[in-house]
């Protein structure tokens, strides 16, 4: 492939990833004309969005394979357990990453 | 100044692992699609978006056709319309910054930026989401250089590492759970996405996901 279509690829993805990072920026510049609804999911959103990424990092798990899904699992529920008990996320992620790396390494 | 760097520096470790990590990974993938440490290093400069570079390397080694490239990329990255809905008060009257905040607002940016933040005092705040934004990007530049550069070199099992940054969503999620007394949006966009996913497959349920989640949000009464 030339040097040119891989300029034009890489352009092309960098100018609509950001095209939808700015196009709700663009829309709704001046907030006394921002429909009331859009500010309602503004203060809403961030609860389900991160409820969403959740289940987006976990799409590609088999549950059908324990394999698959019990090193996630446990991990998991170290990291919110561990965070329940001492609310700090930097404990909880290490603790959480270490888990699964020796799950998936040594044992699954 | 210092202090905000500071705090804006312990928040964003977690980001910092994930990111060389799979900076990392991306690096070495595209090094052995045939493309160097000068493109590792433009991609992450310019496209910066994760999964995407990913997805990237295969339309680069196939030579896709620039339509192909567009609507991947749109289906791929839909998500981050929702992080800017949800940023528009946040960035509002914060000046020229605004743009590279925009340009920057990753999953894991938005993360970390979308909720209320009593540690920083507020005339630190756009300082704040300036040093996390670029912060987090140069993470994510230093792992796909370091990855194209040296991957084959350095010989360290790093299976499984990719799930600090679900961790960091979990700790996330369950931070703004434990911190609000509503849940019924929590529970929404759990819901809809794991409906979706079993409906649609992992290759297409986001699009859905977010459909639904905007319109279920939007008729629900004010209590949510």
């Amino acid at each position: 492939m030339n040097n040119l279509h891989t300029w034009a690829i890489i352009a092309v993805s960098a100018l609509v990833t950001a095209l939808l990072r700015f196009l709700p920026f663009l829309m709704f510049s001046d907030s006394e004309k921002t429909p009331r609804i859009i500010k309602k999911l503004n203060k809403t959103l961030p609860f389900a969005v991160m409820g969403m990424l959740v289940v987006y990092c976990f799409k590609d798990i088999n549950f059908l394979s324990y394999t698959s899904f019990l090193p996630a699992l446990i991990a998991g529920a170290l990291v919110v357990g561990l965070y329940l008990w001492k609310r700090n996320t930097l404990i909880s992620i290490a603790s959480g990453t270490v888990c699964y790396m020796l799950l998936v390494q040594l044992i699954f | 100044m210092k202090r905000t760097f500071k705090l804006a520096f312990k928040d964003t470790i977690p980001v910092l692992m994930g990111y060389i990590a799979l900076g990392f990974g991306f690096g070495i993938l595209l090094k052995s699609a045939g493309y160097g440490v000068f493109w590792a290093f433009f991609m992450c400069l310019t496209m910066y978006a994760g999964s995407m570079q990913y997805v990237a390397v295969a339309l680069l080694s196939s030579g896709a056709s620039l339509v192909t490239v567009a609507i991947t990329t749109f289906m791929v990255n839909a998500r981050h319309l929702f992080y800017g809905i949800s940023m528009l008060d946040k960035y509002k009257n914060i000046g020229k910054r605004k743009l590279y905040l925009i340009f920057s607002l990753t999953d894991e940016t938005y993360s970390l930026l979308c909720n209320e933040k009593p540690h920083i005092p507020k005339a630190e705040l756009p300082n704040y989401y300036l040093l996390v934004s670029a912060l987090n990007h140069s993470y994510w530049i230093l792992g796909g250089v370091i990855g194209a550069l040296a991957g084959t070199l350095i010989k360290f099992n790093s299976e499984g590492i990719e799930f600090v940054l679900t961790a960091l969503f979990i700790t996330i999620f369950t931070e703004q759970w434990l911190s609000n007394k509503k849940h019924a949006s929590a529970i929404i966009g759990v819901v809809a996405s794991v409906l979706c996913l079993v409906i649609f497959g992992s290759d297409n349920f986001l699009i859905p996901a977010m459909i639904v989640i905007a319109l279920v949000l939007c008729f629900c009464n004010e209590g949510v």
